[in-house]
């Protein structure tokens, strides 16, 4: 991972056309969500009432983490810690190959992206089969997600219709989206009946009743925790809520924001493992506990991964999720990256806003997310000697009147230089599609001095 | 009311014709207007690079001019939503006196009409014109309703908008979306491609309107949106919402 928001992939983006195909289609899920969202009565009452159930539970997660432990194990589950993602990986790994498993069931899950589950299973001869479509997509072609929610936005129907017939045999030329969902379905069916374990995120998790959340519109992770022996989730600390009477408030919430509708089509509560089955709930950190202990980032740790930021941010709608270089794409992404990828790695993606503020309005629990992408700027200040350099000059000459003032007159007297692009010159990335202002002529300070001259 | 007038770094040293008329503006509401000529920057050009320290500074240094003034008014949203919503968390002007500089700073058109309450200015400006409504107003400041809150209560326009339509002869267009245009401050610069295509984008939108101006309160925004007009993109011209204010033919 780079850290950068990825320069040469901007350079490269795909013609302009194809650019504005992308900013309509994911605007389009922003508008779905509005018109979703205009049906709530009171959807900034449930928005607060989120974010307080959220922080009330992050204050106390310590012990809704024990309780939680606690009572699924009560119910018949095996709770397991990882502290980062190698951990959680081996662990993984571990419950599988103790099984003699080989042929695995996902469906969609953040955190096993996060954690690079796939390619470590894959490293140790395991089978591992995303059953979410669009995972499904990304996964035959290769790619990581470019979406939290919808992981093949970036592909046409035409780039899938030959994905699939390149892959699956699929007749060449289909585009119809029904058609091919109907060819995934019939290839993913017996690949369920086949599995040895499926592998689930959860949406939330119970501390009263040690239950797993689980949320789909396609009822893949339903088949994945059902027909295999093996269930194992995989899950991070801050998905907890305390119990069920807080689940319809996220309930409500959650596919509105992301996709308009009222509800998701399943809306699954797990608690302990099917019967002859078994239930591994893998509790990750990763980061999360860094965030916790920052009371600046801790509310960062209320996301429960709708997209709504992601949809409505008008760099990520142009830029495209492989620009960012966390595994989230988008604000969110960029929030919680310096706790997931650690910096340096992390310190560029807070820079790549324009800092509208609209993902800090749409977010249903309330993360003031552009305050959080300022405050990470300043937190994770460039350790580089020009910049502190620079920046300490700039803060001396703008709370200097006669320093800026003598700055000023350099900067029109360079003003014609200032408009020819080249390597030495501060404002050409500016002048690769924007023409300098006109020279201005004299300052406003400099015209109101004239004016009480010519009085006096 | 007595007002002391904030001019932005960029107006006075980019655009002295924008405080010249919000000069005017603020005096055909019945204001007496001064002007302390050793101001210089709010410091957000520090504060979106991340250098929290030196813009703490330079926002104290800046906030110390305006000590004991009446009201602050500013023709620019951005500053202002920076002095407002970020100088508390640089630590600046949290408590005392500073505080109460603080909150006495005001975005032109917020200043004229929702706290003097006065929106007819006696301006004539016979021309369509399309509102861009700059994201720190608009979300920070809350100077319109922005569409991904819904329609909401009935609140009705909100200050730019009254004033706008206050205007003899001009004719007011929305453009699709109330998105970002693009300029961000150092994001223009930084990422130059993305900046680039959500300016272009605006100014499409802008110039579908059919409207011959667009205006706002952030001549930064402004300036970003004129520069690639003038590069080739197509779109209106950009002409700051006090000098719509302050044309009399």
């Amino acid at each position: 991972l780079s850290g950068l928001l990825d320069r040469e992939a901007l350079r490269q983006l795909p013609s302009a056309e194809r650019v504005r195909w992308h900013d309509a289609a994911v605007f389009d899920l922003r508008q779905r969500r509005d018109e979703g969202v205009a049906r709530v009565p009171d959807f900034e009452a449930l928005r607060e009432q989120a974010a307080a159930i959220k922080a009330h539970t992050l204050d106390h997660l310590g012990t809704y983490l024990e309780r939680f432990e606690e009572r699924a194990q009560a119910a018949g589950a095996v709770v397991h810690w990882a502290q980062d993602a190698a951990a959680h990986n081996r662990i993984v790994l571990a419950l599988l190959q103790e099984r003699d498993a080989c042929r695995v069931v996902k469906s969609k899950s953040m955190l096993t992206e996060e954690c690079g589950l796939n390619p470590h299973l894959e490293a140790n001869g395991i089978e591992i089969v995303d059953t979410d479509l669009g995972e499904r997509i990304v996964q035959l072609g290769h790619e990581p997600p470019s979406h939290i929610m919808v992981p093949a936005i970036h592909r046409t129907r035409e780039e899938i219709g030959e994905l699939f017939h390149r892959e699956m045999g699929t007749p060449e030329g289909e585009t119809d989206p029904k058609r091919l969902t109907g060819h995934a379905r019939a290839d993913l069916r017996g690949r369920f009946l086949a599995a040895d374990a499926g592998i689930t995120g959860a949406n939330f998790l119970l501390a009263e009743s040690g239950s797993l959340v689980v949320v789909t519109n396609e009822g893949n992770a339903d088949l994945g925790m059902t027909l295999p022996p093996l269930h194992i989730a995989s899950v991070g600390i801050e998905k907890l809520i305390p119990g069920l009477d807080d689940l319809p408030v996220f309930a409500r919430l959650l596919a509105r924001s992301a996709t308009g509708q009222a509800i998701s089509a399943y809306t699954s509560i797990v608690t302990g493992p099917r019967p002859g089955g078994e239930l591994h709930v893998v509790l990750v950190d990763n980061g999360r506990t860094r965030l916790l202990a920052d009371p600046t980032h801790r509310s960062a740790l209320h996301c429960i991964r709708c997209g709504a930021c992601l949809n409505t941010c008008p760099v990520y709608r142009r830029a495209g999720g492989y620009s960012y270089s966390g595994p989230v794409p988008g604000p969110i992404g960029s929030v919680l990256a310096p706790a997931m990828i650690g910096d340096p790695a992390a310190r560029e993606l807070p820079h790549a806003s324009s800092l509208c503020g609209s993902c800090t309005a749409v977010c249903p629990v309330k993360i003031d997310l552009h305050g959080q992408l300022l405050a990470w700027r300043r937190e994770l200040r460039s350790p580089s000697r020009t910049w502190q350099v620079g920046v300490r000059a700039a803060g001396f000459v703008l709370r200097h009147p006669r320093a800026y003032r003598l700055a000023a007159r350099a900067a029109r007297l360079l003003w014609p230089l200032l408009g020819r692009e080249g390597r030495a010159n501060p404002a050409s990335p500016w002048l690769q599609s924007r023409e300098l202002p006109e020279h201005p002529g004299p300052s406003f300070r400099a015209r109101q001095r004239a004016r009480a001259d010519e009085r006096t | 009311v007595r007002v002391a007038l904030f001019v932005p770094c960029f107006v006075d040293q980019l655009a002295p014709a924008v405080a010249e008329a919000t000069w005017t503006v603020l005096e055909r509401a019945g204001c007496t207007v001064s002007y302390d000529p050793d101001q210089t920057c709010c410091g957000q050009p520090l504060l979106t690079v991340g250098a929290g320290e030196e813009a703490a500074r330079v926002a104290e240094a800046q906030l110390a001019r305006f000590e004991g003034a009446e009201a602050v008014v500013c023709p620019s949203a951005s500053c202002v939503a920076t002095v407002r919503h970020r100088y508390p968390e640089l630590d600046v002007a949290v408590s005392g006196p500073q505080a109460q500089t603080r909150g006495r700073v005001f975005e032109l058109c917020e200043f004229l009409a929702s706290e003097l309450e006065q929106v007819e200015l006696g301006a004539r400006f016979p021309h369509r014109v399309a509102l861009l409504e700059s994201c720190h107003g608009l979300r920070d400041l809350g100077l319109g309703r922005a569409s991904e809150l819904g329609p909401g209560d009935a609140t009705g326009p909100g200050p730019v908008e009254r004033l706008l339509r206050a205007v003899d002869g001009l004719e007011l267009a929305r453009p699709e979306r109330d998105e970002c245009c693009g300029f961000g401050g150092a994001f223009s610069v930084r990422y130059p491609e993305v900046s680039t295509r959500m300016g272009v984008d605006r100014l499409d939108a802008l110039a579908r309107t059919g409207a011959e101006y667009v205006t706002g309160t952030d001549t930064s925004c402004l300036l970003h949106l004129d520069g690639l007009r003038r590069r080739g993109s197509r779109g209106p011209r950009s002409l700051h919402v006090a000098e719509i204010l302050a044309a009399r033919d």
